[in-house]
């Protein structure tokens, strides 16, 4: 983590972590679970408050295992992260430009088809991406049965089964989130395949994206998409962080470009 | 908004009754924040009670229930079931 990166954090987002720590992102639907699964993993190690600037709660918690130190940041619960809700724009911002080391995007058992939504919406962002699927109590109950291993085989990612209330598949939860920081787990996150139209315009705008260096701060795929989306708030976003972040003057660049 | 056949608007769904969607006519924002929950071509929806103005309605899309305002449910298109 480099001085202006760790300065950004600060800034932006008010997370204050430890050289050592790794900073986890808990992202997810509203009322899933996270924070249930964020309170049996932090414990009473919490600091809450709002967003920089915004009248949204921010829940950071610490937690070790195995000697590693974690950071945990509790996102707003969202269904997306394209839209623009002040909400959304903190759980996309923070997954976006904080780069945390693994985000963790927790989904409702009961409903798993509305929650994927948002997990795929991550793994286009980010490859280091862990499921969890709280509230397999509940599905248990309304007899759903879910073969997590087959949903692991079709995103690319872990999937770890939860009953956070219960504390149940919380040590799994874990010990995956040390082997990822670890390096000792492999991520291929299940891209979307747009048409062949969308396919061939993301293709053009790759060159353009890496001719400016920015695949080294944005996934250069997800960049080129929204573009094609013509989200003008996100690419005033990118070059505000950029500034904030870079070395050099590539945002002058860039933003001339955008 | 364009025509499809036997394809009525969302709002005028009578309580009780269900549809799916046959088209999406809104745009931007309000568009993505549809999909986003759930709610696109083929989907299965259920009216379940109105407002005590006639407005919003609330419908049940993927086993979770979700508020529509009046206009916004009128430039959806649905095919009764």
């Amino acid at each position: 983590m480099n001085v202006g990166h760790k300065k950004l954090l600060r800034e932006h987002f008010g997370i204050k972590a430890k050289s050592d720590q790794y900073i986890i992102a808990l992202a997810g639907n509203p009322n899933v679970g996270k924070s249930t699964v964020f309170n049996a993993l932090t414990g009473l190690r919490q600091h809450t408050g709002n967003w920089p600037g915004k009248t949204v709660d921010n829940a950071q918690g610490s937690f070790s295992y195995q000697n590693i130190d974690f950071l945990m940041v509790d996102l707003p619960g969202t269904y997306s992260i394209l839209t623009n809700t002040v909400e959304e724009e903190i759980a996309r911002d923070f997954i976006c430009f904080a780069i945390p080391d693994v985000t963790i995007v927790v989904l409702d058992a009961t409903s798993l088809e509305r929650n994927l939504n948002i997990a795929l919406q991550v793994m286009e962002i980010t490859p280091k991406v862990i499921v969890c699927v709280n509230l397999m109590d509940e599905a248990q109950k309304n007899r759903i049965v879910l073969d997590l291993p087959g949903l692991e085989k079709e995103l690319g990612v872990p999937v770890i089964g939860t009953s956070a209330r219960q504390g149940i598949g919380l040590d799994k939860l874990k010990e995956v989130l040390y082997l990822a920081v670890k390096e000792q787990m492999s991520f291929h996150p299940r891209q979307l395949q747009y048409s062949q139209e969308v396919e061939k315009a993301i293709e053009q705008l790759l060159p353009k994206i890496e001719q400016f260096g920015l695949s080294e701060y944005l996934n250069p795929r997800w960049l080129a998409l929204r573009l094609l989306d013509s989200d003008q708030m996100l690419t005033r976003k990118v070059c505000a962080y950029l500034s904030a972040n870079s070395e050099g003057d590539i945002y002058k660049e860039v933003s001339m470009a955008l | 908004m364009s025509f499809v056949p036997n394809a009525m608007p969302l709002s005028q769904l009578s309580i009780g009754s269900s549809c799916t969607i046959a088209e999406i006519g809104l745009n931007g924002l309000l568009r993505r924040r549809i999909q986003d929950l759930g709610i696109i071509p083929g989907t299965t929806v259920e009216c379940l009670r109105r407002g005590p103005s006639g407005d919003p309605t609330a419908y049940v899309v993927r086993g979770t229930t979700i508020a529509l305002r009046k206009e916004d449910a009128h430039l959806i298109n649905v095919f009764p079931i």
